[in-house]
């Protein structure tokens, strides 16, 4: 039986990147919140110092920031005929856990997606005409333009003190940035990273090429930086235990580094961590949220009453939260009709092994950041003509290579023993002068009818709840994408002298053994339309105008970035949506 | 709302109470017209309570369980024993409801309770007897504010023969002669009003001035740093060496109202006081105490010069190895050049904690690490994390005798076996807690 | 509300104040929440005597990281190493077990696209492989695996990795990829967990082990990096060796 505790103007589920942006911004409006956290807390000085944090086993190979599968898994199959079965240990993804959520172990690369992004069908079918494209392909636009997000791409970016070069400061294109980015009203809050050897390398090649290269966005700051809220970081030290692993030194961002210690002070904040939330309650007509169930660390049940339930936690779990409490109406590929679970997409990955004379080139892999590295981007999203190709989509590419850790990256040329004496000897002669960047390609992935989220017949977590069921492969329009754009990758590796590369190609079937990054998006899509999208663009509920649902599960189909830059944008443009107009009149922020 | 208040979780009603007194502090001129429409002094409560935080009342008689303000309960060891900080709440049972103005006068700037016993000195009323009866008067019209709470403590809990508060009286009879304040004519109005809030209810020298084998203040020595609290409170003299001669009077006040400036970072015992006290203090108050501190010049001290010798040879074995541990660990944050990040890393080229005479806090702070305050100025408060799982005593030792040779700093080595007592001393500590 | 902190869970207060009404799990306000550094590191012990394998069990294991890692001159091979001690050290921990995966019903096998299946433990693996590979020797080529030369266990682990040499009640195959996937995670992971002894693997390489800042480096194209690896639990220099 469920015990209640006392009613707070605000709850929210998950205390990541978005639900601490909405607790401060309701706080500072003067309401009373509350969020619960599935996960411990953690930080630098405590969990991952930096006399303790450059432990590859335990943070990359055995997982310790992440949630563990015995909590909670999904399910997986490539195709609609399969049967589903459990992700026993993670593979492609590894869903976040914990206060800061994937924050606290992200590489921090911060990206804007392109205006053309955000109007995606509406842009690709007036370029190329409705039957350019897949059939079965069901690309959304947003529902909010770039234009209208770019002050709160600034505000996370000055947030979190991002370190970059501008390609585009409104309108003007400026030397060394990003030629194709969407105009931006100022400069990043910090100058680009140094770049280490084979990042500086990469660069020059890919400007003999033709190509614009600029620095990668990056949350690993290139200097010492305080806020808009007062909050210090430190500068990055190139330490290369980013990805997979917590800052030990106030060096990149993350909730516990820019938000949550002014977040905590404040009387009107209160988070409760290790309890897991399994449901939100609605009233007797279904139609307005009253707060949510949670479990807490001994088991026992409780209810949250609140006004608003905001919805922050990691996108496939928004999407099992919807599905549990009834809230929406479940998407069925079969009869096309349904929102929660539609448009579910990942991120298009593939990697290109160089090899390099290491009698010429000492790289010194293990000198970077998490998002340390030197980019391209005429072949991300629509950047290029696609006619001649006969697909949709593309990526940034890069050498973005973010460490040297020996269990992970100790690349051999193609044809070496896995063991052995030949397989030693490789390893010791290519250490130092082989290249492996990882995302390399970090490519779109569109959404596709039969690509989706619903709940399993089968198998149940550890509150007897059904896991989500997750439905996906690779359609032919990705793969064509991966194998230009990795053709165009390799050029680059050659041009910097490589002896030899190794593509690495993105192939189908989807495996879910392959970390293809933690990108998942959609479920909960947020668009113009309540027969095809969950949220109104403001992230709102379109059935339950008291319920707003942020982060990458409302994004209508992936783009060719990393989304913790779009998702931070709409979390913040979603809190001024409910500041300055929810709250003066609590209802339907938008009529259809 | 008081600075604690924002710090500490759930205070329940008494939350609003604070809260209207903070707004009348803020708003002087209508506070008193509300004061005198409602019959209350709020001129003399708001007063009263920014002589509390002056006092850093809160530092001793804040609830360390339950943080309810001043319900007491918060051990206090002293070199003698264990005290337990009374309830000071207006509960007429358990706190000090029952209690006349003359009666708080006479515990807060005597040392005397109603029933005539003595208070021991870790109630600081050597110092407070600098306040004046007025100062008294409107601290004890504040308590009467703040939430009764009934909360019965057994203050003493000395051994014998200490816990005979008779002999108090002879303590007092060598040590406390309480005199009027007296201003100094032939200085600033700065400098006399910094004096009185260090010596006075400031009791900056109850932590920073060393003491005689019956706890009382070396008056020689004053301000020269003291260990206490499992803490070493450094020296703020203005001896160049060890003390404040190198921070600015802008680096007093940014450390004292935000716990944080260019070179260093407050923590431990310190660090609430900055959070209770004087991050409440006016800039006014901060600027007098540091104008204060700079130019008491203690006398006696100039000495830093002479003391100053030769740091350490690089080859000596110790120096090896702590330039390759302090290369390893620690220059992530301190940097390789040790000047760490203003405001966020602690500059240790120029933190004349880094050169204490007594190791203390260095030894505890590499040992288990330590949180830095957070204010409202300097929210951030970095951590240092603790390395006693991963250090051995040499290394420990090495570490820090680095670190004071190096980059000018010319102290005592450190050892291994101060290192092997700092481990077992907190190891003790946590036990007892 | 009182701040409810994990000591307090420990001290056993947390029944007390559920019963007045308060869900357990940590509240985050007030403060950054922080507690001083532990007394001892939570590192398996790397001395001391076998945990999980059996004394055959064990030198079999050390034969065979000696072979997939063979010693050359510079560089000790894999059981010399330690990944023994380390792969000893995990298959009594949590990974032996599968501690935090998710293990529940049905296991069914799936495509290779849907990942692991199996209901075996990584523990369950190595006792009954290493058994029925012993077996095998035994049977097939009349000897204990370390009886064997160094051609004879090469030959095996190739007949293994190929899938052409069917153990008794254990997929060949599997257990290769398993033994060979530990030995080289206890080769290349910190010396704290067991292998890479004396950071062999470390220094053969030229990876600069659990160091934290190459803000002095980071601008120094092609050059080499001057230090010797470190490790969490520390390196020679830390003792002021010369």
């Amino acid at each position: 039986m469920a015990r209640t505790l006392p009613a707070r103007d605000v709850v929210i589920v998950g205390l990541g990147w978005t639900g601490s942006i909405l607790a401060n911004e309701l706080t500072d409006a003067g309401l009373s919140v509350t969020a619960i956290e599935r996960g411990p807390w953690r930080d630098a000085p405590t969990e991952f110092p930096p006399n303790a944090a450059q432990d590859e086993l335990r943070y990359r190979i055995r997982h310790e920031l992440f949630l563990q599968p015995a909590q909670t898994t999904f399910t997986f199959r490539n195709k609609m005929s399969q049967t589903a079965l459990p992700i026993r240990t993670w593979g492609a993804f590894m869903p976040p856990n914990g206060v800061g959520g994937g924050g606290v172990h992200w590489n921090a690369e911060t990206w804007r997606f392109l205006p053309s992004d955000f109007v995606l069908r509406t842009h690709l079918t007036q370029r190329y005409g409705a039957r350019f494209l897949p059939p079965d392909m069901t690309i959304q636009d947003w529902g909010v333009s770039y234009e209208e997000l770019e002050p709160y791409y600034d505000r996370f970016e000055y947030l979190c003190g991002t370190s970059g070069t501008a390609g585009n400061l409104r309108g003007q294109i400026q030397p060394g940035g990003n030629p194709f980015e969407g105009p931006r009203s100022r400069p990043y809050p910090t100058p680009a990273q140094e770049q280490p050897f084979s990042h500086t390398l990469f660069g020059e090649a890919a400007r003999n090429l033709g190509y614009k290269p600029f620095p990668q966005p990056s949350g690993n700051l290139s200097q010492a930086y305080t806020n808009p809220l007062g909050v210090r970081m430190g500068p990055c030290t190139y330490c290369g235990f980013c990805e997979w692993f917590g800052c030990a030194n106030y060096s990149k961002a993350s909730p516990q580094t820019t938000i949550l210690p002014v977040l905590v002070r404040k009387a009107n904040f209160s988070a409760r961590d290790q309890c897991e939330v399994t449901r939100i309650n609605t009233d007797a007509s279904g139609q307005r949220a009253t707060g949510v169930s949670f479990v807490d660390s001994s088991g026992a049940e409780w209810e949250q009453p609140a006004q608003l339930v905001i919805l922050a936690a990691y996108t496939i779990f928004n999407v099992q939260l919807l599905m549990l409490s009834g809230i929406g109406r479940r998407y069925d590929p079969v009869s096309n009709s349904g929102v929660i679970g539609r448009n579910f997409t990942h991120q298009t990955i593939s990697d290109v092994l160089s090899f390099f004379d290491p009698a010429k080139f000492i790289f010194n892999p293990f000198i970077a950041s998490g998002a340390i590295g030197m980019c391209i981007d005429e072949f991300n999203g629509d950047n290029f003509d696609h006619g001649p190709y006969g697909f949709v989509g593309g990526g940034y590419m890069g050498q973005v290579q973010t460490n040297g850790r020996p269990i992970e990256t100790t690349p051999v040329p193609p044809g070496t023993p896995s063991w052995g004496a030949q397989w030693k000897q490789a390893v010791r002669e290519n250490y130092l002068s082989a290249l492996q960047p990882g995302t390399g390609v970090h490519g779109s992935m569109y959404s596709y009818r039969d690509v989706y989220l619903d709940l399993d017949p089968t198998y149940k977590d550890r509150f007897g709840r059904p896991l989500v069921r997750i439905t996906m492969d690779f359609h032919d329009n990705e793969i064509k994408q991966n194998h230009f754009l990795t053709d165009k990758f390799a050029e680059i590796f050659v041009a910097m002298g490589a002896r030899q590369v190794e593509k690495q190609y993105r192939k189908a079937p989807y495996s879910i053994t392959d970390y293809q990054t933690t990108h998942l998006c959609g479920g909960a899509i947020m668009g113009t339309d309540p027969h095809t999208s969950a949220l109104n663009r403001y992230l709102q509920s379109w059935d339950v105008p008291n319920l707003f649902v942020m982060g990458a599960s409302a994004f209508p189909q992936n783009a060719g970035y990393n989304p913790t830059g779009t998702l931070a944008a709409l979390a913040y443009w979603s809190a001024d949506a409910i500041r300055n107009r929810y709250l003066k009149n609590p209802g339907p922020l938008v009529h259809v | 709302m008081s600075e604690s208040g924002r710090r500490r979780a759930d205070r329940g009603a008494c939350l609003a109470l604070l809260t209207v007194t903070a707004v009348l502090t803020s708003m002087p001129s209508l506070c008193r017209a509300q004061g005198a429409a409602q019959g209350q002094s709020f001129v003399l409560i708001a007063r009263g309570r920014y002589l509390t935080a002056l006092a850093d009342c809160a530092a001793c008689h804040d609830d360390p369980v339950s943080h309810r303000p001043f319900a007491g309960g918060r051990p206090i060891q002293t070199p003698f024993g264990r005290l337990v900080a009374p309830n000071i709440t207006p509960d007429r049972t358990s706190g000090i409801g029952g209690w006349s103005d003359a009666q708080f006068d006479a515990a807060v700037r005597f040392g005397r309770l109603p029933n005539g016993a003595r208070l021991y000195p870790a109630m600081p009323y050597l110092y407070y007897s600098r306040l004046s009866r007025s100062d008294t008067q409107a601290i004890h019209a504040y308590l009467a504010t703040v939430t009764p709470v009934y909360h019965a403590i057994v203050s003493d809990q000395l051994p014998f023969p200490f816990k005979i508060r008779a002999i108090m009286h002879v303590w007092d009879a060598l040590f406390f002669h309480p005199q009027p304040w007296q201003q100094r004519a032939d200085r600033s109005a700065a400098w006399n009003r910094g004096a009185w809030i260090v010596e006075g209810p400031g009791h900056c020298e109850a932590c920073h001035t060393p003491k005689g084998w019956l706890a009382e203040d070396e008056h020689g020595r004053a301000f020269q740093g003291y260990a206490t609290q499992g803490w070493f409170a450094p020296d703020i003299s203005p001896d160049v060496q060890r003390g404040l001669g190198r921070w600015s009077l802008e680096d007093i006040e940014q450390f004292l109202q935000r716990g944080h400036n260019r070179l260093a970072a407050a923590s431990g015992p310190m660090g609430e006081e900055v959070a209770d006290s004087s991050s409440q203090m006016r800039p006014d108050d901060l600027l007098a105490i540091a104008t204060y501190l700079k130019a008491s010049a203690a006398a006696g001290n100039a000495a830093a010069a002479q003391r100053q010798g030769a740091p350490l040879a690089d080859t000596d074995k110790r120096m090896r190895a702590g330039a390759a541990i302090y290369h390893d660990l620690c220059s992530a944050c301190h940097r390789l050049d040790g000047h760490g990040t203003p405001y966020l890393f602690p500059d240790l080229v120029a933190d004349n904690a880094v050169d204490a005479r007594d190791p203390t806090s260095l030894l505890r702070v590499v040992l288990i690490g330590t949180r830095s305050v957070a204010t409202d100025a300097e929210p951030t408060a970095p951590g240092m994390p603790g390395f006693r799982w991963q250090l051995s005593d040499a290394e420990v030792a090495s570490v820090l005798t680095y670190v004071r040779n190096s980059w000018g700093h010319a102290a005592s080595p450190v050892s291994a076996d101060q290192a092997r007592r700092a481990r077992s001393q907190l190891r003790l500590a946590a036990a007892s807690e | 509300m009182p701040p409810l902190r994990r000591r307090d869970l420990l001290a056993g207060t947390a029944l007390v104040l559920l019963e007045a009404g308060v869900a357990r799990g940590d509240i985050l306000q007030g403060e950054l929440p922080w507690e001083p550094a532990p007394e001892h590191p939570s590192y398996p012990p790397t001395t001391g005597g076998w945990r999980f394998f059996t004394a055959p069990q064990a030198a079999m294991v050390e034969a065979i990281a000696e072979r997939l890692i063979p010693p050359d001159p510079a560089t000790p091979g894999g059981g010399e190493a330690g990944c023994a001690v380390y792969i000893d050290r995990q298959l009594a921990g949590p990974y032996g077990s599968n501690t935090g995966l998710y293990d529940r019903p049905p296991f069914v096998k799936g495509t290779p696209s849907q990942g692991e299946q199996s209901a075996i433990t990584p523990a369950q693996l190595y006792r009954a492989g290493l058994a029925a590979l012993a077996s095998w020797c035994q049977q097939q080529r009349g000897h204990a695996w370390v009886q064997l030369s160094a051609a004879q266990q090469d030959e095996v682990l190739r007949g293994l990795e190929a899938g052409q040499i069917q153990l008794q009640g254990v997929n060949g195959e599997t257990l290769f990829q398993a033994v060979l996937k530990d030995v080289k995670e206890g080769f290349f992971a910190d010396p704290i967990y067991g292998g890479n002894r004396d950071m062999c693997a470390w220094k053969m390489i030229g990876f600069p082990g659990a160091r934290y800042n190459y803000r002095d480096w980071v601008g120094r194209h092609n050059q080499r990096y001057p230090y010797p690896p470190v490790s969490i639990a520390g390196s020679p220099d830390w003792s002021g060796a010369a």
